[in-house]
């Protein structure tokens, strides 16, 4: 008997073929594209946090520092904005400049190397000096990007300025040990000496024709680490919770992918029942029917979307009705662009259980690189390029816009124009395949 | 290709008055001229024409693959034909007038399940363009004419069998079209729901609207329709009244059926010899079908098949039907 029902359930999976392949390949592309996010982490292109470097000293010190730097694997750090046609040879990074791209969402920290860090470039122990602080500007929607540049500071400074490590720290032992006697002072001295040339020498390497810093040594009051450390929200530094806006939208466009499948899998229903073609032998054309369709399915992720946001400005105190202009376009654009995918997916399907396959395929995919799995700040530069083909990303990135950054309306531009666009041509082809249901 | 000659129609016109009772011609209600349908290597409809005239029950009937399927699909517009044309009075099929006048009742359920029956009507008249109190007075007029006024808020997924059969039906003449497209509407009801159907489709044709009825019921087209055309091979093989098609094939003679039982003799080759014509396969059971202008030819009959070692199981006499006429022009039973 078990037999039997083991028989028919077998057989019926066999003859739908799109759903008997894509139920071995569903597993082994989702998991391959989480091997992708996270099993990449241990390699070469290991998530890097960008960083925007501003020298303020201009000192041979800070210029190793930057250069050290630049050269860190677990940082992209760069000192000024990305050549462009229009802007061939941008200028390095001002402080406000550096705080403006980090409000704008260009990177999650920039760090400020402050002037006379080149006279007092670290401290040794507590009370050591009177050392320049760094800043640190950044977005605590990521918050582990400041905890890494300056962890990334502290270390860079270290390696990068070995024979100023090593004179602060005969000054500190001189200061909290006594003193060392004329010998072995002499045999300090002689070692520093070696240490600076090799510094001096790196530097000549890293920066020719510049003349290698002379720090000197300080004390500072407390040892917080070589150098002093200022970090400073400049974006949502008087919000609540940083992620509610991201995952409202991530969490939001991810279920709304699913809706829209299953909105236009109705079509599937409708032609298998023989409404279809009931329907299109009346007065209603194919792309009519089409058009109606994708309005139910965007009105349908219209309501799903503000149902999401209303429950997350009630649960999570998210500032929903500060920002509902913004709120309308990013929601009625996304609503558009996912139920065009829907009918495309439910046009291209030739069964049910097709349907399902591809969508959840399709839709867990584009959700784990878009950025409604896991925050965009684990995943590397490369998966964050191949998250641009995804709804998730550019509606996440909307809604930031307007819940975290607070910009106006008239910054979602790119996300109008992508949505829109994607939207408009994901339906002109849903049309096309549909053709399939027009006529026998 | 036969032309048929329809009752009451001239020259394929028909007459009628308009709103002003001015007498004129007007184009017959379905015209089907030289359709030819290919998939592929396989000609499902080769070359079919026939007119349909005003007021008629036009009867379809065919047996399972003759090209009849796709022959109501072109009517209701939903192939594209390789050669032909088909019209609803004088209008394309795919024109916006002939979706008007013409309504499909498809063989399949298909009305939308989670919708009560008005909403189904209120979605299917809206479809065919219609709003406001006309389709508030047509989904009115439907239930009362499917008999289901007393269920109207009823989702679908709760009636009877009848009951969806009969809102099917509805639905498909939510918009009044003046020619109706019946396919196979009893497919799956009880004789009593049966009843009420044939009771629908003869208030309609009292009304004056032009039905054609596919069936696999010989006897509801023998009750319903006044012209009946026989499908085979993509291609009308017979057409006329009833009386006309058994007077045709038949004469004033009447029909044996004979039942054998299991032979390794060669039955199609033995009916041949012997005038009739046969079904099943050689090796097993079949039926033979003949035509004897006297009742003693059984007799004879009955001694070749002693003598040949077929055993009959059963012989039955009597006057030609129309399925006696389907039997033989097809060689098939009409529900095989």
């Amino acid at each position: 008997m078990i037999g039997a029902i083991l028989q028919t359930s077998f057989r019926s999976l066999r003859r739908d073929r799109g759903a008997f392949v894509m139920s071995f390949i569903l597993p082994i592309g989702f998991f391959t594209i989480f091997g992708f996010v996270f099993g990449s982490m241990r390699g070469s292109s290991t998530p890097r946090v960008t960083v925007l470097v501003v020298d303020e000293d201009q000192s041979a010190a800070s210029q190793s520092l930057v250069w050290a730097l630049e050269r860190e694997p677990s940082l992209d750090a760069t000192t000024h904005a990305k050549a462009t046609k229009d802007n061939p040879a941008p200028a390095e990074y001002t402080a406000q400049t550096a705080e403006a791209a980090v409000r704008s969402g260009d990177a999650p920290a920039a760090l400020i190397i402050p002037a006379g860090f080149g006279a007092h470039p670290i401290a040794f122990g507590p009370g050591g000096g009177q050392q320049a602080k760094f800043e640190i500007l950044h977005d605590s929607a990521d918050p582990v990007a400041a905890q890494v540049v300056a962890g990334m500071l502290q270390k860079t400074v270290m390696m990068s300025l070995p024979a100023t490590m090593a004179s602060v720290g005969s000054q500190y032992f001189d200061r909290e040990i006594g003193g060392l006697t004329p010998q072995q002072r002499k045999q300090m001295d002689a070692g520093l000496a070696r240490l600076k040339q090799l510094q001096d020498q790196q530097d000549a390497q890293q920066n020719p024709g510049t003349q290698p810093g002379k720090p000197s040594a300080n004390n500072a009051d407390d040892f917080s680490g070589f150098v002093a450390v200022d970090v400073k929200d400049v974006v949502g530094e008087k919000k609540k919770s940083p992620m509610i806006s991201y995952y409202a939208a991530g969490v939001g466009v991810m279920f709304l992918l699913f809706t829209a499948s299953a909105a236009g899998g109705s079509l599937l229903d409708e032609s298998e029942s023989g409404a279809l073609d009931r329907v299109l032998s009346a007065r209603v054309t194919m792309t009519t029917l089409l058009a109606g369709k994708l309005i139910y399915c965007a009105l349908l992720a219209f309501a799903q979307l503000t149902i999401m946001f209303l429950w997350a400005a009630l649960v999570f105190h998210l500032d929903f009705f500060s920002h509902i202009p913004g709120f309308l376009v990013m929601t009625a654009i996304t609503s558009f662009a996912v139920a065009s995918f829907g009918m495309l997916l439910a046009s291209v399907a030739r069964t049910r259980g097709q349907l399902g396959a591809f969508s959840t395929l399709i839709i867990l995919t584009m959700s784990a690189l878009g950025g409604s799995m896991f925050p965009k700040f684990l995943m590397s530069n490369a998966m964050l390029t191949v998250g641009y083909f995804t709804f998730n990303s550019w509606a996440i990135s909307g809604y930031q816009k307007i819940f975290w950054r607070d910009e106006p309306i008239s910054s979602l531009g790119p996300e109008v124009g992508v949505l829109v666009s994607a939207g408009v041509v994901l339906f002109v082809l849903a049309r096309w395949f549909a053709r399939k249901w027009e006529y026998t | 290709m036969m032309q048929p000659k329809l009752p009451g129609l001239v020259s394929g016109m028909a007459d009628s008055q308009d709103h002003k009772g001015v007498l004129r011609a007007e184009a017959e209600p379905l015209r089907v001229d030289g359709m030819v349908k290919r998939f592929g290597a396989v000609t499902a409809v080769a070359g079919v024409s026939f007119e349909i005239a005003p007021g008629a029950c036009f009867g379809l009937l065919g047996p399972n693959g003759a090209g009849k399927s796709t022959l109501i699909r072109s009517i209701v517009g939903r192939v594209r034909l390789d050669a032909g044309s088909i019209s609803i009075f004088g209008k394309p099929v795919s024109s916006d007038k002939a979706r008007a006048d013409l309504g499909w009742v498809p063989q399949e359920l298909a009305v939308y399940p989670l919708l009560t029956c008005r909403e189904n009507l209120q979605a299917f008249g809206k479809y065919q363009g219609l709003h406001g109190k006309v389709l508030d007075d047509a989904i009115a007029w439907c239930l009362e004419w499917a008999a289901l006024a007393d269920r109207a808020g009823s989702p679908v997924k709760t009636l009877s069998g009848g009951m969806k059969r009969r809102l099917n039906m509805a639905a498909g003449l939510i918009h009044r079209p003046r020619l109706v497209l019946l396919d196979e509407p009893t497919v799956g009801v009880d004789p009593q729901s049966r009843n009420r159907i044939f009771e629908m489709v003869e208030a309609l044709r009292n009304e004056g609207t032009t039905i054609i009825y596919t069936t696999h019921y010989m006897e509801e087209a023998e009750r319903l329709c006044d012209w009946i055309a026989i499908i085979d091979h993509g291609q009308i093989i017979a057409e006329g009244t009833k009386e006309a098609l058994v007077a045709r094939a038949f004469g004033s003679r009447s029909s044996v059926t004979m039942h054998f039982g299991a032979t390794r003799v060669d039955l199609a080759a033995w009916a041949a010899k012997r005038g009739g014509t046969a079904q099943g396969e050689t090796g097993q059971a079949g039926v033979v079908l003949f035509s004897v202008e006297k009742p003693a030819e059984i007799g004879d009959l009955l001694e070749a098949a002693s003598r040949d070692g077929l055993e009959v199981l059963d012989v039955t006499l009597q006057r030609p039907n129309l399925e006696s006429v389907f039997l033989q022009l097809t060689g098939k039973e009409l529900r095989a």
